[in-house]
């Protein structure tokens, strides 16, 4: 537990260290695409405390002042396969990007969806020293979760207090000063695939970039694409990318559940790529031009001229209706909705008040999926966007880039976690002075 | 990746005969695919660019950078003291050129509204050797130096085209002539000193004063003259009387003093007097008119004895 400690805070410093030069990267780590923004952090706008969004969302602290995006290479599944050539995808990207801004940047944030996400939900509960609560009995109600046995090949990437209960009233925010005997807490812990955050490490410090902070894609895309009361009241956000599909369940603004499903677009591009014997970039481009899920007798009549390059001329000049290529889609989209809808129903979805859904990413993108999707996962399903924020490039608006925007809001404001507050006084290295004073305190 | 649309060289329809000459072209064949060109930058690139991005270095290749090389260059060519004085002289060389060239050359002055003396005066003070450059000419201290010569009221000083330097002299008007222990010497109606004269008959159109600071109160000297018109043919001239009041002199040895408050209103009665009464005519050495109230007559020693004799005469008579 000290390990992971330090870790975060190492990394929670260097992005302290990032907002106070002012310029930071936050890098989405895709398996279709590698997009690089890069922010300048306006600290006099990064000051609001209050509840709720506030103005603009909470995103007046900072300005995308460069944005580039590149084919991904070496990544599958949201993970790091090949490391030389996701190194390169990376630093074209982060080049591309320190290229429209014209500076040097150095702190990089950086997200990735896949790692095989799993959720843990650990409860807490302390007695209370004073009468009222204090910045330490939170730290020892925190410290006091007991920590399942999550293999020792993972590694915890977010563990987020979700919930405060002070003897029987629950759901506070913030129980600091208020009186009370016992102290719980709700704690919700991700953790991943040790090694996919390690390959990530390693390929960013290949390209001289400072790990300032690591997410997980379906939590960054929750607070993107999901609005102010969906993410009060509980919804779902279904990140559907190239390669996974993130699942993250929002409530009372907080992820209470993440989850993968390591199936995407790119599954659909194969799929469309086997069974007509077509190229990957050509299934790839027939399925962005004329892909769908739901087909019309119109679509029977519009062919598309399919183009491979095997040098057998009947091979090379065939054509088929778009339903054709609809009925190929169709199945292997289900399917991953299918998916998701376990998903869900395992992480207990189906007992929140509100169950919105939300589908945004990449995939989100194919026509008539909202209605294939309201089918499968319920009714209230909704094409989700990012949410605008200062200077982003028009190109860079589209759901699929909810991830990257994302990423910024989480950058400028970020949940506290667990490691963002003090180390409970007895488990402080060694005799330090603070234990000293405690123990004043105590007996005299 | 593949590309869409693979490229293929056009099978020949017609089969052309080859020539023995070029080796018989291979079949037609599908090209080899050419590997994509990876769209990263390379390592080195990479890092490069980022150095170019920081602020620190990017001031220091594009300003410092060259200014120190700059600098270096120049502080290492002018390290020789041959070289340093290679270049100022070259620079000293150039501007010699400029300034000799004869648009800016002055060849001759000319010396407008001048006497000959004055003349003669300017060209010995102004010391200018032509032809000079209007830019080693000092217009300013030549006007001074020619503003100091006593007989030049004021001076213009300017160079007009052709390399002419003209000097336009308005010179002073001599007004009197002032017999004192020098000598007769010139002055101008504001009493300035225009030069001296050899003997007073040089000029004998200029009325004569005398009498120690007469030269102060030359103003009043003239006023006197214009008054004492009607006796032009006498006048001798004004004599200064203790620096405070004039005496008229006249020819026959006569001399009309006058006070030293209005002098003008004493001459105009003096001149009056001689209408009326012919008295300047008479055998009288002197007219006092300095006590308005009492105006004396001396008379000469002839004339007193002759007016003695007739009074005895009477007294005689009458006894």
């Amino acid at each position: 537990m000290t390990m992971l400690y330090e870790t975060q805070r190492a990394m929670r410093g260097m992005r302290k260290a990032a907002m106070q030069r002012g310029v930071v990267a936050v890098l989405d780590v895709g398996s279709s695409k590698i997009a690089c923004l890069v922010l300048r952090i306006d600290q006099s706008g990064a000051t609001y405390q209050g509840d709720g969004a506030g103005s603009l969302a909470g995103q007046v602290g900072f300005r995308v002042i460069g944005a580039a995006t590149t084919r991904s290479r070496g990544v599958s599944f949201g993970e790091i396969d090949s490391m030389p050539e996701a190194e390169r995808a990376i630093r074209t990207a982060v080049q591309a990007a320190q290229k429209m801004a014209n500076i040097r940047v150095d702190h990089v944030i950086a997200c990735f969806s896949g790692a095989q996400p799993r959720s843990y939900g650990l409860t807490g509960q302390v007695e209370i020293e004073d009468q009222a609560v204090s910045e330490q009995d939170i730290s020892r109600v925190l410290a006091a979760c007991d920590v399942p046995d999550y293999g020792h090949h993972r590694e915890v990437l977010h563990a987020q207090p979700v919930n405060f209960a002070l003897d029987h009233r629950s759901g506070l925010s913030d129980p600091r000063g208020q009186i009370g005997q016992v102290l719980s807490t709700d704690l919700h812990m991700l953790t991943v695939d040790a090694t996919a955050v390690q390959n990530l490490a390693y390929c960013l410090k290949r390209c001289d970039l400072e790990l300032a902070g690591i997410a997980s894609s379906a939590y960054v895309t929750g607070i993107s694409a999901l609005v102010e009361d969906e993410q009060e009241l509980g919804a779902a956000c279904i990140d559907m990318g190239g390669g996974t599909t993130g699942i993250s369940i929002f409530m009372k603004k907080h992820m209470i559940s993440a989850d993968t499903v390591r199936m995407g677009g790119d599954h659909v591009t194969g799929d469309i790529s086997m069974a007509l014997q077509i190229p990957t970039a050509h299934a790839e481009r027939i399925k962005t031009f004329y892909g769908g899920v739901v087909a019309t007798g119109r679509d029977d009549l519009e062919r598309i001229e399919l183009k491979s390059d095997t040098g057998d001329w009947n091979h090379d000049r065939r054509d088929v209706s778009v339903a054709e290529l609809i009925g190929i889609m169709r199945p292997r989209v289900e399917e991953i909705l299918e998916e998701v809808r376990h998903r869900l129903d395992a992480a207990g979805f189906d007992h929140l008040p509100s169950q919105q859904i939300v589908l945004t990413g990449g995939g989100s993108q194919i026509p008539g999926l909202d209605g294939l999707a309201s089918r499968i996962l319920g009714q209230r399903v909704r094409l989700g966007r990012p949410l605008r924020v200062h200077g982003l490039p028009q190109a860079a608006t589209g759901p699929s880039f909810a991830s990257s925007v994302g990423m910024c809001l989480f950058a400028a404001r970020p949940q506290d976690e667990w490691w963002d507050f003090d180390l409970p006084v007895d488990r402080y290295p060694n005799k330090s002075l603070r234990r000293a004073v405690r123990w004043f305190k105590d007996n005299w | 990746m593949q590309p869409l649309i693979a490229t293929r060289e056009a099978t020949p329809v017609t089969a052309v005969k080859p020539s023995p000459k070029a080796p018989p072209k291979p079949p037609s064949r599908r090209e080899a695919e050419k590997p994509r060109v990876d769209p990263a930058p390379s390592r080195a690139a990479y890092r490069m660019q980022r150095v170019m991005l920081t602020p620190a270095y990017r001031l220091t290749l594009r300003v410092l950078l060259p200014f120190v090389i700059s600098m270096s260059v120049v502080a290492v060519y002018m390290s020789d003291a041959d070289r340093r004085d290679a270049v100022v002289l070259g620079l000293q060389d150039l501007r010699n050129q400029i300034e000799t060239r004869p648009e800016f050359m002055v060849k001759l002055m000319a010396i407008d509204g001048a006497s000959t003396e004055v003349e003669a005066d300017i060209r010995e003070i102004s010391q200018i050797d032509f032809p000079v450059s209007t830019f080693d000419l000092d217009l300013e201290t030549l006007r001074t130096s020619i503003l100091g010569l006593p007989a030049v009221a004021d001076v213009g000083v300017r160079v007009k085209q052709l390399g002419v330097l003209e000097v336009t002299v308005t010179e002073r008007q001599p007004a009197l002539l002032w017999r004192s222990r020098n000598g007769v010497q010139v002055l101008d109606e504001t009493g300035i000193v225009i030069g001296d004269l050899g003997s007073r008959t040089l000029r004998p159109d200029l009325p004569l004063i005398a009498g120690h600071g007469a030269d102060r109160a030359v103003n009043e000297a003239l006023e006197l003259l214009r008054i004492a018109e009607p006796l032009q043919d006498r006048l001798r001239g004004l004599v200064r009387i203790g620096e405070r009041r004039w005496d008229v002199v006249l020819d026959p040895d006569l001399r009309i003093m006058l006070p030293d408050d209005r002098p003008d209103l004493a001459l105009e009665r003096a001149i009056a007097l001689h209408e009326a009464q012919d008295v300047l005519n008479r055998d009288v050495s002197a007219l006092d008119l300095r006590l308005a109230a009492r105006p004396t007559i001396r008379m000469n020693a002839g004339a007193l004895d002759r007016w003695r004799q007739i009074k005895d005469m009477v007294v005689e008579t009458g006894n």
